[in-house]
């Protein structure tokens, strides 16, 4: 074992166990360090079969293309339009996903209105109520009703564009949150009704409705108290698709929320997020199935998210199925979350650009998860709002550019025969063919 | 004297009616005849008016209540009140589970008696029950008064913040994190004070106080076991 073993034996190499990984054995040493788990923010960072599994054929010669600067591909969605008088019409099909105030920042929150807005999108209310200049920034604001109910009044709900029932999120299916103490400012304490500095819980079910029966009521509820305008969501997280798209469609959904376990959350325990719910590729063709088996596909609006980072992903959610997408991570790196140019204070905290997830302790150097004055201070939301309305435009054209590449003139008209997989969990997962093969595993009329 | 027919006018178009008042009206009192158990009855309500309901009700009767004061004849079903903002909800009969759920505001007052999850995460609202009140009330309770003239079930409490609880009877066991406090004076007198609004004859001096420990505040492993 030794380079100066006397005997001249060879040493043999250390070898790490693929078991007790540097990470994992990092994880022992907090653990027993602290006696807690492990929380932070974000989503699963483990590799996971995702869209990045799946090509687009493109056009051949069945099937020709559009011109890409002469056609036009059209992006536009209605959303809700089932059951509300008002239904939500977007620019395009993807929108800004649910974060709160307390977790975000007032000034992040009204960036993403400004961009949201500004490319002609929706963005989302969170676990803290409606603010003011979330609303006066936001063209079309969907107001999320949690479990928690904090900040939750009719006031608030009948100023928003759509309600958005939250039941469950891909990152924690089936748990509550918590905004811990050094977030909550006066601001906030006020906004939630709770003392300053306390860790907030928020409830995993809803305190007056237990199942689809009494959804169902609470829908017929909702809608009575906002006059059948405004469509009514039901988010749901990963766990088993088809059956709650079912549920929520027979509890009269307007539209399905549908978020994998890459989605994120403000603040969760590490090993909720990395071992309960489904990868965002696996939930979707069950969801479109449940669409389609109730007559409901393109009538009841599918939203998929948990992880959109690009237009292709866009395209390739809408191709097996999804009516929009959403994103929350992707949208906070727009703005210059874990942005490299605050290295060196990554690194004051024990981390690094990109890998920072600690954002429920509110110490966020680019002052987007945080309510500390003076990290805030450094966001500016016309700049921040700038940055989103950019990357929503640039995720656009890409998803226009394959669409077109594939011959279509509207992204919803792309379709899962557009795509193939280059994995065989990939293949299963998607119910496209691997590629090379006119084959995945389960299909239907097959034997493996 | 407006006099619904629920039967006849259908739910959406009682509400609107309701709903349509202005602070200023002088359309103050209505009554609603066969609600035979519709859910939803009078909900998002925003005007001083008062709404007497003739009969039972289904789930979440006076959701959402704001100003106006809406007397049940009869039972009411699940979350009545729930979310309520201001106003009052008077409940001849029993109330199922959930009521007053995450209430911020108002006084809902039950005569007879309140199911399970009483006071649910309410957040300001004053609930009094003239009789008994079921398991887990008042969970993650964070402000306002419960008041129980008559017994409670298990679990009273449980995880709460700041809300108040004040039982006559017997609690058959309290839940994590709350404990029997201190009836002072002022007390005394809030409770008083309630007992009188809601119109029930009973002496304060005859209460216990329960409240929140406040040690699961803030998350510590050596609590790990009361969670």
């Amino acid at each position: 074992m030794n380079d100066n073993d006397p005997k001249g034996i060879p040493h043999t190499t250390p070898r790490q166990s693929a078991t007790f990984t540097q990470d994992v054995n990092s994880d022992i040493r907090r653990a027993a360090a602290t006696g807690i788990y492990d929380i932070r923010g974000g989503g699963a960072k483990r590799k996971l079969p995702s869209f990045d599994d799946l090509l687009f054929m493109g056009a051949s010669i069945s099937r020709y293309p559009l011109e890409g600067y002469r056609e036009k591909c059209e992006t536009s969605v209605t959303i809700g339009g089932l059951h509300a008088e008002n239904p939500i019409e977007l620019d395009i099909p993807i929108t800004i996903a649910g974060m709160s105030f307390g977790a975000l920042s007032g000034p992040a929150k009204e960036a993403l209105g400004r961009g949201a807005s500004a490319a002609g999108t929706s963005t989302t209310t969170g676990d803290g109520g409606m603010t003011p200049e979330e609303r006066g920034h936001s063209s079309k604001l969907v107001y999320q009703y949690l479990p928690s109910r904090y900040g939750m009044n009719p006031n608030d709900l009948r100023k928003a564009d759509a309600i958005e029932i939250v039941v469950g999120q891909g990152a924690k299916p089936g748990g509550g949150g918590m905004l811990l103490g050094q977030k909550i400012s006066d601001r906030v304490a006020t906004m939630r009704n709770l003392p300053k500095g306390i860790d907030q819980r928020s409830a995993c079910r809803h305190p007056d409705w237990t199942g689809p029966d009494d959804l169902e009521i609470k829908i017929l509820e909702l809608r009575e108290i906002t006059g059948w305008k405004v469509p009514i969501y039901v988010k749901v997280a990963g766990a088993r698709p088809y059956y709650d798209t079912t549920l929520a469609v027979k509890a009269g959904a307007d539209a399905v929320v549908l978020d994998g376990m890459q989605g994120g959350t403000a603040a969760t325990q590490d090993v909720f997020i990395e071992h309960v719910g489904q990868p965002t590729l696996a939930i979707v063709r069950p969801a479109v199935q449940a669409l389609q088996d109730l007559g409901m596909h393109r009538k009841v609006q599918l939203i998929l998210s948990g992880g959109i980072r690009t237009g292709a992903d866009v395209a390739k959610a809408m191709a097996l199925g999804a009516d929009a997408v959403a994103i929350g991570t992707a949208a906070l790196i727009a703005l210059g979350d874990n942005d490299p140019k605050w290295e060196a204070e990554y690194n004051a905290l024990g981390t690094t650009a990109g890998a920072y997830d600690d954002w429920h302790e509110g110490k966020d150097p680019a002052g987007i998860t945080t309510q500390d004055p003076e990290l805030m201070a450094r966001f500016d939301p016309i700049e921040g709002g700038r940055r989103l309305r950019n990357y929503l435009k640039v995720m656009t054209l890409e998803a226009q550019t394959i669409a077109r590449a594939c011959g279509k003139n509207h992204l919803h008209n792309l379709e899962p025969e557009d795509l193939v997989a280059l994995t065989m969990e990939a293949a299963a997962m998607a119910q496209v063919p691997l590629a090379g093969t006119n084959w995945y595993p389960g299909k239907p009329g097959t034997s493996y | 004297m407006q006099t619904i027919d629920l039967s006849k006018v259908g739910l959406r178009e009682t509400n609107k009616m309701l709903q349509d008042q202005s602070a200023d009206t002088n359309q103050t009192s209505w009554e609603i005849v066969n609600p035979r158990g519709s859910h939803a009855i009078a909900c998002g309500l925003d005007a001083p008016i008062e709404v007497t309901i003739k009969g039972s009700t289904g789930y979440y009767c006076a959701g959402m209540n704001q100003q106006a004061t809406v007397n049940i004849h009869g039972s009411a079903g699940p979350g009545t009140g729930e979310n309520i903002m201001s106003g009052k909800i008077v409940i001849e009969g029993d109330a199922s589970q959930y009521l007053g759920a995450t209430g911020q505001g108002g006084l809902i007052v039950v005569k007879g008696n309140a199911s399970s999850r009483c006071g649910i995460s309410m957040k300001g609202v004053n609930i009094v029950v003239q009789g008994n009140i079921g398991h887990m009330s008042a969970f993650m309770g964070q402000s306002g008064n419960l008041v129980v003239c008559g017994d409670a079930g298990d679990a009273l409490g449980d995880s709460c913040y700041e809300a108040r609880f004040f039982v006559r009877g017997k609690v058959k066991s309290l839940g994590a994190d709350c404990i029997k406090k201190e009836m002072r004076e002022e007390h005394i007198t809030l409770l008083r004070n309630l007992l009188d609004e809601a119109g029930i004859d009973a002496d304060p001096n005859e209460f216990s106080r329960y409240g929140s420990a406040r040690q699961l505040y803030n998350f510590h492993v050596d609590n790990a076991g009361a969670y």
